[in-house]
């Protein structure tokens, strides 16, 4: 054995590692190719081989041939043995294996779950992080829902290494498990304060990502966000941060109002460009945001502008480019202010950088106004001439048309000039774009009808010289345009003035080169333009020249009738024998002319793209029902056993069963002939009245006679300028004459005889060379307007569309891998083995296909749910409105109103940060205790108006578990607020512990709301509320020895006089100590770094460094400051007392149940336990309080039993066995720190004993 | 997002691919040639953006990019990321790799992809910027290798010695292949802190 592994290891020695392999295909350039087939040989053989050494080496190889482009996946499962090497240096080369070649459609990917969740857990961090890094890049939706749940650990990993690539893989898992979002969402959350900065920016990277898909569902994170920008110093998260509000505003235009001064003084200081081009950026979209509501911010404008220009002008191409990038943004909602720096943009054009051409082209577009628009496509068709290569040149020419049919050709007064400007297009050669000017040719002439006369002898000229256009070569794209030249030429033959030389163009024999849909097209037209000139032949009576025309058909149709295209053939071979039986009527002298029109009688109207998909399904029209009726699947079923008795009776049976059958298809006939009949819909055999056009008489067709003053071609000068010239004439002119007029008749409206031109006239009105009527295009009737014709039902995006903010409900947790199949199946063990039965993955798909149907139903629960909210705080503002004066009453219903309340105060608590006018300081009223309400009832009522901004920290708040306290702080302080006479002071007076709000609990089901709250102190001119030391954590590295714990405190003012100058400080214990800034000593007080106003309230934190916590501690302090009124100036002093529970050094963690079994099969924990009586709660409120007041989770919960989890910021381990039974609750606790878990039981009991 | 990460050399010879999405071998191979297209024809002194190609992802995206020496380093990018942005990324890459094998030339590049690939998954990671400081990211990428090395412990020795001797008995290799050094001061752009 040994031996094997030495030899083993020498033959490793004459392998090809990955550099041999390189140097190997460098040294055969010639038969590069033959060189690697034999290299993959090798590389075979060696994946036989059980050295996994050997093997890794192989998958290192392919790896390198995956990027030269050879297939690899055959190796796929080779992969993934080198991936569960035990080695890092193998399973790293697996990883990337698989990351470069492993896909959704790989199967073996199944295989590797087990792997990756043994890796995902490894103690070694690097091989955490190297599969977290494969998984990131061939995530399947089985491996999300398998592993999202570890990923979620490890987003609380002590690494910060991990804990970063576990939270940026979140958003892969979203995307491939979007029912993870709601149950992951609280934890990324937390990630954006997390003391790593790689960490939070990963957690920033993710939720932009999200947000940008879905913004709606994530504004309630904007003062979170803000407070990031204000306070983070990384680039690279600022600009994402920035860019996450660019997105946020349009949906939040009060947002933008509060970001526009933060992002000025970021221009304004910032000296990286990035970052002021990303500004710039969000401040455009802010302002475009606000266009609508308020004009007042010409200033920022100006700086943006100024900013771009300075951007623009720079020698760096890159800053030139973003810069004009930037611009066409502002453009769409400030012209103004960007046509002001038409120079600097038509200077761009002449740029030696295409990308720098082309954003100025976009700018360009919005510029144009009627005054300028011939001037600028004057310019583009001199670029178009001097434009090297054909990707700019095509991308010039789709510019001119874009900007020439913007909005409905709004800025187009002439279209003669327009249909010149298309035909010297066509002289573009190999352009790709010969579609869309004939698309630009098909639509002008169909909705001017005022320019079909210049149209169509345009056209007939085009098709007189279409040898130009094909002459090149056949692939040639322009081709294109002669398609819509026959069709115009055809279908508005009455305006040509020579009909026969037309048609004698299109029936050439060159036609026959071109593409088969052209042809089709021209056989077609030929036939309308032989209607038009029979009849016009007819009408001069000239025999002779009509039938000349029908031999001339008859003569060069056959050889459209041999075409190889189907649709060529069918069209020649029919129109040739209409043609033939017309000749025979002519030689009888039978007047055909009117017949042959009226073949082609009526007009085209355009019709609106959408316009097949806005109708209307009819009332009663189902059209998934079945026509005919299904064959049953019962029946013949039914007959199988009936097959018995055939036997016996067989005639009989039979004869009786298709009498049966007859007699029921009769009646069905009938009923559906009945049903035919009445539906409208159905277009029956008869002839009905459909609409039959009236063909126009000959004498009705207006015969246009063109002025052929303006030559189609003029040597030297391409023809359009001369429209130019023309209209600068004219504009000029009407502008004397405008003069004349207005001297004369000042009222006089001008314009009257313009029907229909769209949109508003530019400030220069200018009327257009015709009168143009634009036809607008078809709609139905009644098409119902709906706006989501342009998502794309595909976007995986959309499947993450979901309400953040909404509570979790039980059946949302992440699927848990558990050792107890029977509390809930993981589907990842069935995949332990390698084959999957059948059975299973048809199990799976269904579920994926419930799966489906649960997320469309989540998603209609959550709109209606949206629903109900708004409904539910319409209501109860209306409660809070109507009953100014029923305290007690309104009570009752606002405690059952509660929970949905909770959820919507989330908006509510965004709107009260949104909003810059001052809310109601409902935080004044809840300070009036009933001690002081002589002293301050005065100052109360009405001091509103002045409360200041910098009520925003205490809003920006870290986790959202805080937050959700906060909001029922705030609801709480409403309802105070309503009730100010019949005062309930639901708080101890002084370091009470934590409190419940209202003291009893009904047998309500909702959870009636609690509080983290107390107060801490108070007199008639201040006071202190504490919050419950939550936020704690602890300092990596010495774990053991010093913990610190934050303890956020509410300052309120309640006097009418200013308070400044707050100190506070604490009385430091052995144990405990207050953190002071370096070079503090230890008795000096901390300043509070804000000043209170009467009647507003501020948070600060301190924080406390603890060396153990197994004990609870008080700590006596006092809190100095000076109160300042009008007259006076006093200094005034608050004692109080902190009091650190036990409790307050638990962090609420995770725990899942199998981590949770081992735990407790360990042994290392001591136990000990707790008897409650005469507790009548419902047992769910009873686990809320203890998870709430106790940062406790819950691991699991079986009827009236359930098994919870804490940890200490130590790491001691706190585990619960709660019980109840008729009003006793029995709570078996372990732990491996006795002493901490006495004192946390002892305050278990203090909570309940409360209540 | 990131959608792809491209390395090739000036004669469009890959050095490094890296897609963040699906594409069969075909495809990227069509990809990294047309990218190489749309990028080789560009001059030196024009800007470093430009509109995606036709085949990975059409107009949302954008191709962002450096060229130094014999080396162009492409990022394929969608509308989130900051453009002057990615192109800091970009060098923080270069600078990166320059420190990691000492003075990095494209020889580097060839023989070591592996290790290319290690280090840029410290950077980005499934499409998404994982860190941006340069230390940070060559300290991971120099405890990888010192976990390598001592996994690698004696039992690797031999074949080192061999690898070297391979290396030494190839007199032709420092001959064909012409090295410029990447240079890495670019002038304009402020890195990230």
């Amino acid at each position: 054995m040994a031996l094997k592994i030495v030899k083993g290891s020498i033959d490793r020695m004459f392998d090809k590692n990955l550099q041999d392999l390189v140097r190997g295909i460098r040294n055969h350039k010639e038969d590069e190719a033959k060189y690697i087939s034999t290299c993959i040989d090798e590389i075979k053989q060696e994946l036989k081989q059980d050295n996994i050494a050997v093997k890794a080496n192989a998958v290192c190889k392919l790896t390198y041939l995956q990027m030269l482009g050879y297939d690899v996946s055959w190796a796929a499962f080779n992969i993934v043995e080198v991936m569960s090497s035990s080695k890092f240096t193998f399973k790293r080369i697996g990883y990337l294996a698989a990351s470069q070649c492993f896909h959704e459609g790989t199967d073996v990917i199944m295989l590797t779950t087990n792997q990756i969740r043994k890796d995902l857990s490894s103690p070694n961090q690097y091989d955490t992080g190297v599969a977290l890094t494969g998984l990131s890049c061939f995530v399947t939706p089985d491996l999300a829902r398998d592993l999202a749940n570890d990923i979620m650990t490890l987003m609380s990993h002590t690494k910060p290494y991990i804990r970063k690539k576990a939270v940026l893989i979140m958003y892969k898992v979203f995307l491939k498990y979007p029912e993870s979002l709601r149950p992951a969402f609280p934890r990324l959350k937390e990630k954006l304060e997390d003391p790593d900065p790689g960490v939070q920016s990963a957690a920033v990277n993710v939720i932009c990502e999200l947000a940008r898909r879905n913004p709606k569902n994530y504004l309630s994170l904007a003062p979170l966000f803000f407070k990031l920008m204000t306070s983070s110093t990384n680039n690279w998260v600022l600009i994402k941060i920035i860019k996450l509000f660019g997105a946020l505003t349009p949906l939040e235009p009060r947002l933008g109002k509060k970001l526009i001064e933060p992002l000025t003084n970021l221009i304004h200081s910032t000296s990286a460009m990035s970052l002021l081009y990303e500004c710039v950026n969000t401040v455009i979209a802010v302002l475009i945001s606000l266009s609508s509501g308020m004009p007042n911010h010409s200033a920022s404008i100006q700086l943006c502008v100024q900013k771009l220009r300075i951007l623009i002008e720079d020698s760096d191409q890159n800053l030139k480019y973003l810069g004009l990038l930037a611009m066409s943004k502002i453009l769409k909602t400030h012209p103004k202010s960007v046509q002001s720096h038409k120079d600097l943009i038509l200077q761009c054009l002449d740029d030696k950088d295409e990308s720098i051409r082309l954003r100025a082209l976009d700018l360009l577009y919005g510029m144009v106004s009627k005054k300028n628009l011939m001037e600028i496509v004057k310019k583009l068709m001199l670029h178009v001439d001097k434009a090297e290569g054909t990707t700019y040149r095509d991308e010039l020419l789709t510019k001119i048309i874009d900007i020439c049919s913007q909005s409905n050709y709004q800025y187009i007064t002439n279209f003669e000039w327009y249909i010149s400007i298309l035909v010297e297009l066509t002289r573009l050669e190999g352009t790709r774009h010969g579609h869309l000017i004939a698309s630009q040719m098909l639509d002008v002439a169909i909705r001017v009808k005022a320019i079909r006369g210049f149209a169509v002898a345009q056209m007939a000229t085009l098709l007189d010289n279409a040898h130009l256009l094909t002459g090149n070569t056949q692939r040639n794209g322009i081709c294109e345009v002669l398609y819509a030249a026959a069709w115009i030429c055809g279908e508005f033959s009455e305006h040509l003035e020579d009909p026969m030389q037309t048609l004698e163009a299109m029936l050439r024999p060159k036609v026959a080169t071109l593409p088969g849909h052209i042809q089709a097209v021209y056989v077609q037209n030929a036939a309308k333009l032989f209607a038009t000139v029979l009849q016009k032949h007819e009408g001069e009576t000239d025999s002779q020249a009509a039938q000349e025309t029908s031999q001339l058909l008859i003569d060069r149709l056959p050889l459209f009738v041999q075409s190889a295209n189907l649709e060529v053939q069918e069209r020649a071979s029919c129109i040739l024998q209409l043609v033939k039986y017309i000749q025979k009527l002519q030689q009888k002298n039978v007047e055909v002319a009117e017949e042959v029109t009226a073949l082609f009688a009526g007009e085209l109207n355009p019709v609106a793209p959408k316009a097949q998909k806005k109708v209307p399904i009819p009332e009663g029209l189902d059209l998934d029902a079945w026509i005919n009726e299904p064959p049953s699947e019962s029946e013949s079923e039914d007959e199988k056993p009936k097959a018995v008795f055939a036997k016996e009776e067989p005639k009989h049976y039979r004869s009786r069963n298709t009498e049966v059958d007859e007699k029921e298809l009769a009646r069905r006939r009938e009923v559906r002939k009945q049903e035919q009949a009445n539906n409208p819909f159905y277009i029956k055999a008869s002839p009905s009245s459909q609409k039959v056009y009236d063909a126009p008489g000959v004498e009705h067709i207006p015969v246009v006679q063109i002025d052929l003053s303006v030559p189609l071609k003029v040597p030297g000068m391409p023809m359009s300028d001369q429209y130019l010239k023309l209209e600068e004439e004219r504009q000029q002119k009407e502008k004397a004459e405008r003069k004349k007029k207005e001297k004369k008749k000042k009222r006089e409206k001008r314009g009257k005889g313009r029907k229909a031109d769209s949109g508003p006239e530019s400030e220069e009105d200018i009327t257009p060379a015709q009168h143009v009527d634009i036809v607008t295009e078809e709609m139905p009737e009644n098409a119902l307007p709906s706006d989501d014709d342009d998502k794309d039902p595909n976007d995986p995006h959309r499947a993450l569309d979901i309400d953040l903010d909404k509570p979790l409900a039980d059946s949302e947790k992440l699927p848990v891998r558990t050792h107890r199949p029977e509390v809930l199946k993981s589907p990842a063990e069935d995949r332990v083995s390698e084959s999957v039965p059948p059975e299973t993955k048809k199990k799976s798909s269904k579920e994926k296909k419930e799966k489906k149907k649960d997320k469309e139903k989540d998603r209609k629960r959550s709109k209606e749910e949206k629903k109900k909210k708004k409904k539910h705080k319409e209501v109860e503002e209306e409660l809070l409105e109507s009953q100014p004066e029923e305290p007690v009453q309104s009570e009752e219903t606002k405690e059952a109103a509660a929970p949905p309340t909770s959820t919507s105060a989330e908006a509510s608590d965004l709107d009260f940060w949104l909003s810059s006018a001052p809310v109601p300081p409902a935080a004044q009223e809840v300070t009036v205790p009933s001690s002081a309400v002589e002293t301050s009832s005065a100052a109360v009522p009405e001091s509103e108006p002045d409360e200041p901004k910098d009520t925003e920290p205490e809003d920006t708040k870290s986790s959202k578990h805080k937050k959700k306290k906060q909001k029922k702080e705030k609801e709480e302080k409403e309802k105070k607020k309503k009730k100010r006479h019949h005062h309930h002071h639901h708080h101890g007076e002084a370091g009470g512990e934590d409190s419940v709000q209202n003291g009893t609990v009904e047998e309500e089901e909702p959870l009636p709301p609690m509080s983290n709250y107390s107060v801490l102190a108070e007199n008639s001119f201040i006071k202190m509320m504490r919050e419950d030391a939550e936020q704690v954590y602890d300092i990596q590295g010495n774990h053991q020895d010093e913990s610190k714990v934050v303890v956020s405190i509410i300052f309120e003012n309640k006097s009418d006089s200013f308070l400044k100058s707050m100190e506070f400080n604490v009385l430091d214990s052995l144990n405990s100590k207050l953190q002071r800034p370096e070079g503090a000593g230890p008795h000096d007080g901390l300043t509070v770094p804000f000043q209170l106003p009467p009647g507003v309230s501020n948070e600060a934190r301190f924080v406390f460094s603890v060396q153990s916590i197994v004990m609870p501690q008080k700590l006596k302090g006092t809190l100095t400051f000076i109160v300042k009124s009008d007259e006076s100036s006093t200094h005034e002093k608050l004692d109080f007392k902190l009091h650190f529970t036990c409790t307050s050094y638990l962090i609420t963690t995770p725990c899942y149940s199998d981590a949770y079994a081992k735990l407790l099969e360990s042994g290392d924990l001591k136990g000990s336990s707790l008897r409650l009586e005469g507790i009548n709660m419902p047992f769910h409120h009873l686990l809320a309080r203890i998870c709430f007041h106790h940062h406790f989770s819950v691991v699991e919960r079986i009827d009236s039993c359930a098994s919870m989890y804490s940890r200490s910021i130590q790491g001691h381990h706190v585990c619960l066995l709660v019980k109840t039974s008729d009003q006793t609750v029995s709570i078996d606790a372990k732990c491996d720190e006795p002493s901490l878990l006495g004192n946390v039981l002892d305050e278990l009991k203090q909570t309940f004993s409360k209540c | 997002m990131i959608k792809a990460i491209l390395i090739f050399n000036n004669h469009g010879k890959p050095r490094l691919s890296k897609f963040y999405e699906h594409y069969t071998e075909d495809t990227e191979q069509q990809i990294i040639r047309e990218t190489f297209h749309l990028v080789s024809k560009r001059d030196e002194n024009v800007c470093n953006f430009l509109e995606g190609g036709l085949l990975i992802g059409g107009s949302e995206n954008k191709l962002i990019y450096r060229h130094y020496a014999t080396l162009y380093f492409v990022f394929c990018v969608d509308s989130s990321e900051s453009e002057l942005g990615i192109l800091d990324l970009i060098q923080v890459f270069v600078e990166t790799l320059d420190k990691c094998f000492e003075n990095v030339c494209e020889l580097d590049l060839i023989f070591h992809m592996d290790k290319v690939h290690n280090i840029l998954a410290e950077m980005v990671m499934g499409g998404m910027v994982l860190e941006t400081n340069m230390s940070e990211i060559s300290t991971q990428a120099e405890a990888h290798s010192k976990m390598e090395k001592s996994e690698a412990g004696i039992a690797g020795a031999p074949a080192r010695a061999v690898s070297a001797v391979k290396n030494m008995n190839l007199p032709e290799m420092p001959k064909n292949i012409n090295i410029g050094d990447i240079s890495i001061k670019v002038p304009n752009l402020s890195s990230f802190k």
